[in-house]
């Protein structure tokens, strides 16, 4: 089945006026040579039928909603409340185009408008922009702006406690465009800040620092963010959004540029994404934001209206010079984020980070009743933590014993970095009721000492 | 109609949230030294839900969109999003998969990214693909790398230039950029094609790779495309394909065919996905066998019929995107080929050529059309003259069309043409909406010349009309504490 | 009078006011209208050493971006800083408040090799 609505009729009056016979012979200017052959794909289906297919391949999953899952890493298990569907998935929304002619983006615009000014909130920065891919590239594009922002260092310092994967893609955007990344390492969960000294140079643009961390602790990104001015260069804060209710935000920490994933904020796991990218700045560094950015202005009968501004920045307009290649938004799931913010307001926003730590502390607090369990580092967390377990089986065979429980213990970090310490990093949100924690306890306790 | 911001609607006390049941005498600071607190809460609005529900539902209806719209926007493919891809999308079972669960519980997703790779092979002509790019601008950064660590490994670093054509699409040069490379741009000929004899003159030991889009940007097939691949291989260098017009290639040619060794495609161009306002989107890469070792980790694997995640890919560029691609978008590409199949998507490309050729044919003894030639899925127009003799310029025959409820088409852009207009029709449009925009064009050439003036006053059938980009830019105001 | 005959022109429409060892450097008439209402400048570094023909800084306005070219080699002595917040002196005045930067010319032999304002006139403003 297609979605062609052009009948028989109508394509023999089209083929008339264009004067082709068939509609086989509508393209002329493809040679022989090149056109395809017999191509191996099936013929359509009905939608009935494409319906049954799709769903066998959905039952072959077993998702959350059939575990009780701990699992986090940088994808986060959060209540999402039926607003944030209802009004996202609105047509007007989802099939709309990027809002460059304003006249006919009014919504779009003033909604990524208000999303900015939210994340600004939250971070307690300047300037934000509509969105970027995920909290990967974000990294990448902070340590870009970074780079570009002191024309001439050449290295950049990135925490070793910043998640494996974002150390990643930063290594992957930043070794073609000649920059020398210095790995800072952690040291019981953080970096100390002393050790800075040793790493920083005349040659360093600046340091990119997550906190909480990959593993769940509280930086001392103050002093960090202190060391690098002293330098001359520039802090970029990777955060969990939702952490920022109760700890303190990027800027009073002395950040230049926050960045994160705003998965949690409204957005399903959907094993990866579509998720968001968040990005904000102090005011002097706002002309080396990467991506797009809403402004208010008026129009010309003086009314207030928003459109899509500082555009001489970007790729269709600086091409080869641009602040980043980057050309879209994430401008649904972004959507998603404002439309959640708005409904947690300042206090849900409040009360929700903190019913996240409290949770995760109780968890953590029986975790630690369990025999041959501990924390791992002595550091101050908020919903995630390491447990170092002592046991003669195997982390990934104890977390197999807990899946059999229907139980997603938490995450194996060696399973994403062969060279971190073998430990189960554990997210709890507020998601998890206490009947759900003490299950965990429960399962995790046999998993670990029963035979 | 204004509609306030949503800060304008926050008063203290009101509240729209609520929260697990959670009783407990501890105190945060029990858990978290008082250092690491914040001073104060953020500011976010305070309001009650059927404020929030109306507050956004009134600015979805300030939006145009392809469920409300007609949008010929060229190089964008602004085809129908069918609802049964959001069926999918929301189906129990995809939603709620976290991407490190272990592998043996998603085994239906990944064999539906798996399968959907097989499946872009096979329409592009390719070896292998990569889910990964979250967008076609993302999907060309990605290419760009893979074709970087090609070279390196065959100790070719030397290579640190690549070439452009001039009407091409300005993430090309930003995302080869991005990468590392010195951008060459070399200029069309009177046809709107690459210049061969000035791609000769380009080419050395220096080039890493030509970006081409085929059809162009002008809407024109490069017919020279064979010999544009021999010339580039003959030098050294590598072919990378922009998939943002593919749409009129499927099921009749394929860039794997035509010599291209990296492509990439958009889902949310040519294979239906929403465009969200803006995102998401998602850009898959595809390689020639070659390459296949330099794609981004993790890769999916299968064995019989059991599907994992493999990290071990050692020549491997690394990673553009944390997880493994924007999976939402993934499953709505997915229903789109199963439903259509290859005969679907075979007629989808012959009407899309249909309806951009009528349009054209009709319009074409109004307009000034400068590359009319075999013109594919999208063509374009030239208001140079227009904008000389009336002082109506592209800008402003978008503004009427706003005025009648149709998406005006792409403005200035290719750079190489004047006050151009680019008119992408799709397939998925019925001949009344075509003859509907026909008649639109028409009668801004007939007002036209009897009232240019009347263009600069409009749209004003719109809530606001011709915002001041100027001071927008001067003194940006990017958030509602500045206003 | 939109090409002072007292100026110097480049090929890539900047002008230079030449006293002694020194320049003033800006944009042509025809720039500024070509590029219409300049939104920022992104100002050269002072002290910062430029061959002729190099792109020091760049003219912002809603819908491009243009670099600006040093007409001769030298070092960047000052710069327009009223520029920062009112960019549009250079439409409204761009030999004179929209001036973008004073140069210390090293090589004096290039300033000859410069257009001339009706030749400037006759071959880049058609």
């Amino acid at each position: 089945m297609d979605y062609v609505p052009a009948s028989p009729d109508d394509i023999r009056k089209m083929l008339d006026i264009v004067g082709v016979e068939k509609i086989e012979d509508i393209v002329k200017s493809v040679p022989s040579d090149i056109k395809a052959g017999k191509i191996d794909l099936p013929e359509g289906i009905s939608e009935f039928d494409a319906g049954i297919e799709i769903k066998k391949l959905a039952l072959l999953n077993r998702d959350l909603d059939h575990y009780i899952s701990f699992l986090g890493a940088g994808a986060y298990d959060h209540f999402i409340p039926a607003v944030v569907p209802g009004l996202a998935s609105r047509s007007e929304f989802v099939t709309a185009y990027t809002p460059y002619q304003p006249e006919a983006s009014q919504g779009t615009l003033q909604a990524i408008f208000e999303y900015q000014s939210m994340i600004c909130e939250i971070t307690g920065l300047d300037v934000a922009n509509a969105s970027l891919y995920d909290g990967g590239s974000a990294c990448a594009e902070a340590a870009m702006m970074i780079v570009n922002a002191h024309p001439g260092k050449k290295e950049l310092l990135v925490a070793e406690s910043v998640h494996p994967y974002y150390k990643t893609v930063i290594q992957t955007y930043l070794e073609n465009i000649d920059v020398k990344i210095k790995i800072v390492p952690s040291d019981k969960g953080v970096i100390n800040p002393q050790t800075i000294d040793n790493f920083v140079s005349c040659d360093t643009a600046g340091m990119i620092v997550q906190s909480p961390n990959f593993f769940g602790c509280i930086e001392d990104v103050k002093i960090l963010a202190d060391k690098i001015h002293n330098i001359g260069g520039s802090l970029a804060m990777a955060c969990n959004p939702i952490s920022l209710g109760i700890l303190s935000s990027p800027r009073e920490l002395g950040a230049d540029i926050a960045i994160g994933e705003g998965q949690p904020l409204g957005v399903d796991l959907c094993y990866g994404g579509p998720y968001f990218g968040f990005i904000s700045c102090r005011e002097n560094l706002m002309r080396k934001l990467p991506g797009r950015i809403v402004g208010a202005t008026l129009d010309h009968n003086n009314k207030r209206c928003f459109v899509l501004t500082l555009q001489a920045r970007e790729q269709h307009i600086r091409r080869e010079k641009a602040t980043s290649n980057i050309c879209s938004n994430q401008a649904l799931m972004a959507l998603r984020g404002c439309i959640y913010l708005c409904w947690l307001g300042k206090e849900g926003f409040y009360e929700l980070s903190k019913q996240n730590a409290l949770k995760a502390h109780y968890a953590a607090k029986l975790a630690c009743g369990i025999k041959g369990v501990s924390l791992a580092f002595n550091t101050p967390f908020f919903n995630e933590f390491c447990l170092r377990i002592e046991s003669g089986i195997k982390l990934k065979d104890i977390i197999d014993r807990t899946c059999a429980q229907k139980v997603f213990a938490g995450v194996e970090i060696r399973q994403l970095d062969a060279n971190l310490p073998d430990l189960l990093l554990v997210s709890v949100t507020e998601k998890r009721t206490g009947e759900e924690i003490n299950k965990w306890v429960q399962v995790l306790d046999n998993a670990i000492n029963s035979k | 109609m204004e509609e306030k911001l949503i800060i304008e609607k926050s008063f203290p006390g009101r509240k729209s949230y609520s929260l697990p049941c959670w009783e407990s005498d501890e105190q945060i600071q029990d858990c978290i030294p008082q250092k690491y607190l914040r001073n104060e809460k953020a500011e976010l609005p305070e309001t009650a839900e059927i404020d929030i529900v109306r507050h956004f539902t009134r600015l979805s209806q300030k939006n145009f969109s392809v469920d409300t719209n007609f949008y010929p926007l060229g190089s964008c493919t602004m085809k129908y999003n069918p609802k049964f891809n959001e069926q999918v999308a929301s189906m129990d079972g995809f939603a709620h998969l976290h991407p490190l669960q272990p592998q043996s519980t998603a085994q239906g997703i990944l064999k539906l990214m798996y399968h959907l790779e097989k499946s872009l092979s096979a329409i592009c002509g390719m070896d292998a693909f990569t889910l990964h790019p979250s967008a076609g601008a993302h999907g060309e950064l990605t290419g760009m790398l893979i074709i970087k660590a090609f070279h390196k490994k065959n100790n070719q670093s030397q290579r640190k230039d690549v070439i452009v054509p001039d009407s091409s699409h300005g993430t090309n040069p930003a995302s080869a950029c991005m990468a590392g490379f010195n951008v060459i741009t070399i200029p069309s000929d009177k046809n709107g094609m690459v210049d061969l004899n000035k791609l000769k003159e380009t080419l050395s030991e220096n080039t890493a790779a030509l970006m081409l889009t085929n059809p162009n940007t002008l809407g024109v097939f490069e017919v020279n495309v064979k010999e544009i691949a021999r010339l580039v291989h003959e030098a050294g260098a590598l072919l990378y394909y922009d998939g943002a017009n593919l749409n009129p290639l499927l099921g009749l040619a394929r860039p794997g065919d035509m010599g291209f060794d990296v492509v990439h495609v958009n889902l949310h161009k040519t294979f239906s996905t929403p465009h969200g306002g803006g995102g998401p989107g998602s850009g898959p890469v595809g390689v020639k066998k070659r390459l296949i070792p330099f794609l981004p980790v993790p890769r999916i694997v299968e064995n019989n019929d059991v599907y994992s995640l493999d990290e071990t890919n050692p020549d491997s560029i690394g990673k553009i995107t944390a997880f493994y691609g924007n999976t939402g978008v993934i499953l709505r590409a997915y229903a789109y080929f199963l439903i259509n199949g290859i005969d679907g998507l075979t007629k989808s490309a012959q009407i899309a050529v249909l309806n951009s050729n009528y349009i054209m044919r009709r319009l074409e003894k109004y307009y000034n059309i400068p590359y009319p030639a075999s013109v594919m899925h999208e063509f374009v127009i030239s208001l140079k003259e227009e904008a000389e003799k009336l002082g109506v310029r592209a800008i402003d025959v978008a503004k009427w069309l706003i005025d009648s409820g149709i998406h005006p088409p792409t403005i200035y852009f290719p750079l190489i043409v004047n006050e151009a207009l680019m008119i992408e029709p799709t397939e998925t449009e019925s001949k009344e909406t075509l003859d509907e925009f026909i008649a639109q064009m028409i009668k801004i050439k007939e007002t036209m010349a009897q009232n240019p003036d009347l263009f600069h006053h409009l749209p004003q059938k719109t809530d606001i009309s011709r915002p001041n980009e100027v001071i927008a830019a001067r003194n940006p105001v990017l958030t509602w504490k500045k206003i | 009078m939109n090409y002072p005959d007292t100026l110097k022109y480049s090929s890539s429409h900047e002008w230079i006011k030449v006293e002694g060892n020194k320049g003033i450097v800006g944009i042509t008439f025809f720039a500024q209208k070509e590029l219409g209402d300049i939104v920022f400048v992104e100002l050269p570094e002072m002290g910062k050493s430029v061959k002729a023909k190099d792109a020091c800084c760049v003219v912002e306005s809603v819908k491009t971006a243009s670099d600006i070219y040093s007409p001769v080699s030298g070092k960047i002595t000052a710069i327009n800083d009223k520029l920062d917040t009112n960019p549009e002196l250079i439409n409204e005045d761009c030999y004179g408040d929209g001036w973008i930067f004073e140069i210390e010319i090293t090589d004096q032999s290039e300033i000859s090799k410069l257009l001339s304002a009706q030749d400037y006139k006759n071959q880049y403003t058609k």
